[in-house]
């Protein structure tokens, strides 16, 4: 445990609450942890959902899966994986209170996370413009063009277009998981913002960064669902009918 | 151990490095026909990798293979209750069906 805060007056940070700073510290990271906790469930009960979907959908989740771009899918894990990394530099600056390496890390990682926020919008529109959104235009366009892969494959046209049909479910889950963990995102880059300004008035330093040091677990756990919303999403059966 | 402690840069570039191989492996495996005794283990194999990378983000970047006893409870806690979650919902809606009602 450190003693160097022990003296006659505290760091302007500690709370009177806590002991010292190492002790307000732990409790943070707790709490931090207890909130991902909670953000685990709540993801987990939409994987849930879609794991029991796809087992009663299959052909379809498979048809959806494959109509989605695989190579933006991929770039855009490689481009949170390189924020993760930039991150956690952001964090060890901040331990160390080299204040340019916070900032650079921090601004960093907010152009990657715009950057994927631009990509999946790329993604989103492709969707649109195919008409592989649930509800009113999927109805009253049809999706064409995987009920026709679906024929291709082998699929009598009726099977193929009930199949079609049916993707509308994968969509549904594909819109709500990709559109929840994009709200992380979002938020995440408006908790970096905040950060930013706390760093340019030299708030934080190796006695006190425990701001910077949640934020980066907020963001890696953003990280982590993409890690796996990728393989669930996009790579449902890429080895279909080859 | 003490809340503070991190990793090196040096462990962070290798982490980063094994998430990047993780990422191409599970691009490039997708695409490959994993089919063994008529059964298909690519959703296997890709969950597989990617518990491999959430586990190596939650160790080294998130600093749990660094933190307190605490610390490291509540992150395994939360993951067992996620297990207990899918468990009893899947054990659900997998057995509908195969007990017919009297």
């Amino acid at each position: 445990m450190s003693h160097s805060t022990t003296t006659t007056e505290h760091h302007p940070a500690l709370v009177h609450q806590f002991d010292d700073m190492e002790q307000q510290k732990a409790a943070s990271t707790f709490g931090m942890w207890v909130f991902l906790v909670t953000e685990i469930m709540m993801f987990g009960g939409v994987f849930v959902a879609y794991m029991i979907y796809r087992l009663k959908y299959y052909e379809a989740f498979v048809a959806g899966s494959t109509s989605i771009s695989v190579t933006w899918g991929f770039i855009n894990t490689l481009v949170l994986i390189c924020s993760s990394l930039t991150m956690a530099l952001a964090v060890s600056a901040a331990q160390k209170g080299w204040r340019r390496g916070q900032q650079a890390f921090i601004v960093l990682t907010m152009l990657l996370g715009t950057a994927f926020l631009g990509i999946k919008a790329i993604e989103y529109h492709q969707k649109w413009e195919e008409h592989h959104v649930p509800g009113g235009v999927f109805q009253k366009f049809d999706p064409v063009d995987i009920s026709k892969d679906l024929v291709k494959e082998g699929k009598t046209p009726p099977a193929a277009d009930q199949i079609a049909n049916q993707t509308q479910i994968f969509f549904c889950f594909y819109f709500a998981m990709t559109g929840l963990h994009a709200l992380h995102m979002i938020i995440g880059l408006v908790l970096m913002t905040w950060l930013l300004v706390r760093v340019s008035r030299g708030e934080f330093g190796p006695q006190y960064y425990t701001p910077v040091e949640l934020g980066g677990l907020y963001w890696h756990f953003v990280d982590i669902v993409w890690i796996y919303l990728f393989p669930l999403l996009y790579l449902i059966n890429r080895t279909h009918g080859r | 151990m003490s809340e503070g402690a991190h990793p090196t840069h040096k462990v962070y570039y290798l982490v980063f490095i094994a998430l990047v191989i993780g990422t191409v492996l599970t691009w490039q495996i997708a695409f490959v026909d994993l089919t063994f005794f008529g059964i298909s283990f690519n959703p296997e194999v890709a969950i597989l990798i990617a518990c491999t990378k959430a586990t190596l983000v939650i160790l080294f970047f998130m600093h749990v293979r660094y933190s307190s006893r605490l610390t490291m409870i509540t992150v395994a806690a939360g993951f067992f209750w996620l297990l207990i979650m899918i468990s009893l919902d899947l054990s659900d809606y997998l057995t509908r069906g195969i007990v017919k009602p009297q």
